[in-house]
């Protein structure tokens, strides 16, 4: 048999049929669901009279739209994103999948509440109407967003009408130097590959950087495969991975828990096996990073200055003048004097309790020095979990509001948004204008390097706090 | 939906790269739950000014283009969120047929669901179309699905690569979810044999 990569085995067991042409119905074992996605999806099972083909297998919670202050028990404000919610809250019981309302303590973005709740397990094909679902990949999952017609074609009949993508492999040789995290690794895998680097493939990371990473550390990285323009990221499962799964409540249990890893340690790429495409980093090089554009591949080491547009060739020119009018900043100007006016720690990429950690260990016993500064736990349980632990404190003794969980300011459907011209680091995803509100500023950057920002109220290397 | 077959139409041009599927539809248009009515606010926040008032630059605000069914753009369009109401926004509008020399993974399936043909070109081949298309309202582009080719207003042609199911679906304006439940004893062996070899799933 010839050597096959992660993705070849994943994909070869989820094929449940094949035209001549190479079209494949691929199955898909999870379905995650969030309110802003979904609504014309289950309005189009009703109008069909179609049912949802596995409601077992299919998971919602609204996320986008859910208030983060802590009155929010009192209800939704804006019109339109109550009638969303109430239509995930209505869709959920009517068709009968699993669901995890506001009021529920599981809560949360549903990029984390899936892996906390085991709901996420290696080997599967995991879908959602939200391009963050390559977080999922961490564990050895096939995991991809997806439009809302598709998830209504999930809905109906669990499958998705697929090619399959090429293989990429993305390899982080060596250790991290201190002060250098997940978000840094995959921030500068897309600056090295540009935004659509990966467009066209599955992305495998490995390589002892990636090995060394714990399991919230290997979302952090997969969850940006999209913004490399990957159609998904992967990490083979290890013993992190089946350390991290066991206990979780819908991960197996006794004799079906021993058969499941039996597979999953079957899962990894064949030492023969062939990519189409490879780039490879060495841990020790990689920075503390921030961006400084509207692109997340505009990145650069803290330790830089905003470049000239010139230095760019073809239609980046035009597209970097025009980040830069739009963000406020000079060529040539250090990127450790841009003052920020707001901070934001949290998002799918990096909302999880190890997240809270790292910032809790910058800002313990500091105040900050930026007009605003939130954190919003990925999940009602982080949020449990950061107060038991007494990060909570910390955060509010250095004065950052503590948040419910949601999406919140990383794509400002709620209320959490930026004003016009305000400037904020965040440990969100996407840089693009109008973002984080209408004419806000975004500089993305690691939970650590978000926190060092609060404090100094600049953009800051935090390897000089440490 | 609609069947793509010939388009005869304006193309405007947008040689920005990286045209995100936030500047299609800002999130302020998400909250809907229908699936139309996304037109008016295309590209909203470079088309209009907070008071509602248009940016006359913005160029599908132009005379020559405000009836554009074509859309000349910049590498990577459609990048980021996975929204489909950044297809709808620009079918809603009336564009049937985006070109770049590169599209988004997510926001190109989601194109032919919608009745749109995105259409990947080479360099030299999109910067030729680019020029036609900064022409304006005279200068018509026409495509042609089934030949797949595309041909500037001065004759020029150039051929394109589509999947073929993706082209026949598009052509003749087929619902995907009736052709897959064409195939559902597939889809009942399958997750029989599946269940058997991974219950835990």
């Amino acid at each position: 048999m010839s050597p096959k990569t992660l993705y070849d085995k994943i994909w070869d067991a989820h094929v449940a049929h094949e035209s001549d042409d190479g079209t494949c119905l691929l199955y898909i074992d999870r379905h995650l669901v969030h309110e802003v996605t979904s609504p014309q999806a289950f309005e189009g099972l009703r109008m069909t009279g179609r049912k949802v083909r596995a409601p077992e297998k299919t998971i919602a919670v609204p996320d986008h739209n859910v208030p983060t202050t802590l009155d929010r028990a009192k209800g939704i404000e804006n019109e339109e994103s109550r009638i969303q919610v109430e239509a995930l809250d209505k869709n959920a019981k009517e068709f009968g999948v699993h669901y995890y309302p506001v009021s529920d303590v599981r809560q949360g973005i549903v990029h984390i509440v899936g892996p906390e709740q085991g709901w996420t397990l290696p080997g599967m094909t995991v879908v959602c109407g939200d391009s963050h679902t390559a977080t999922h990949g961490a564990f050895g999952a096939l995991a991809h967003g997806i439009g809302t017609s598709e998830v209504e074609h999930v809905l109906a009949t669990q499958t998705l009408i697929q090619k399959k993508s090429k293989n990429m492999k993305v390899e982080i040789t060596g250790k991290l130097k201190p002060g250098v995290t997940a978000k840094d690794i995959t921030l500068a895998v897309i600056g090295e590959t540009g935004t659509a680097g990966g467009t066209g493939y599955v992305i495998e990371y490995c390589g002892e950087a990636i090995r060394d990473l714990s399991m919230e550390g290997r979302m952090t990285v997969c969850n940006m495969a999209i913004e490399g323009g990957a159609r998904a990221g992967l990490i083979a499962p290890d013993e992190t991975t089946f350390q991290y799964v066991k206990g979780r409540p819908h991960a197996p249990k006794g004799a079906q828990w021993e058969a499941a890893l039996n597979w999953w340690k079957t899962l990894y790429t064949d030492e023969d096996a062939v990519f189409d495409k490879v780039v490879t980093l060495k841990g020790e090089d990689i920075q503390p990073v921030v961006t400084w554009g509207t692109s997340p591949e505009d990145v650069l080491p803290i330790t830089g200055v905003v470049p000239d547009p010139a230095s760019f060739t073809g239609g980046k020119v035009e597209a970097a003048k025009r980040s830069l009018e739009y963000m406020g900043l000079t060529p040539g100007q250090k990127l450790t004097d841009i003052e920020i006016d707001t901070v934001f720690i949290g998002s799918c990429t990096n909302g999880r309790i190890e997240d809270l950690r790292a910032a809790a260990a910058v800002l313990k016993g500091k105040k900050i020095a930026v007009k605003r500064a939130m954190i919003v736990p990925g999940s009602g349980l982080v949020r449990a979990q950061a107060e038991e632990e007494g990060l909570a404190d910390i955060f509010k003794e250095a004065g950052f509001e503590w948040r419910l969980a949601g999406c919140s300011m990383c794509l400002a459907m709620n209320p959490d948004q930026l004003s016009e011209g305000e400037r904020c680091a965040a440990t969100s995803n996407r840089n693009f204008e109008g973002r984080q509100g209408y004419k806000g500023r975004t500089h993305l950057v690691s939970p650590a390097m978000a926190a060092a920002a609060a404090i100094t109220g600049k953009l800051t290397d935090v390897r000089e706090m440490m | 939906m609609d069947k793509f077959d010939k388009l005869s139409g304006i193309a405007a041009p947008m040689p920005l790269v990286n045209i995100d599927t936030d500047m299609i539809i800002p999130k302020v248009f998400l909250k809907s739950i229908a699936r139309t009515g996304f037109g008016k606010n295309l590209f909203d926040e470079m088309r209009y000014n907070r008071d509602g008032s248009e940016i006359p630059d913005f160029v599908l605000n132009q005379p020559a283009y405000r009836a554009a069914q074509i859309l000349v753009a910049g590498d990577n369009f459609g990048c980021g969120s996975s929204r489909e109401h950044a297809p709808w926004a620009i079918a809603d509008f009336g564009i049937k047929c985006v070109i770049s020399t590169s599209f988004a993974d997510i926001f190109y399936n989601n194109c032919f669901k919608n009745g749109i043909l995105p259409i990947v070109l080479p360099q030299e081949a999109v910067d030729v179309l680019m020029k036609d298309a900064e022409k304006g309202a005279n200068a018509r582009m026409e495509i042609d699905l089934e030949a797949q080719t595309v041909t500037t207003s001065e004759g020029e042609s150039f051929s394109f690569e589509v999947d073929s199911f993706k082209k026949h679906c598009l052509m003749n304006g087929l619902d995907d979810i009736d052709l897959t439940l064409e195939k559902g004893a597939a889809i009942d062996r399958f997750e029989a044999q599946a269940t058997q070899a991974r219950p835990w799933v």
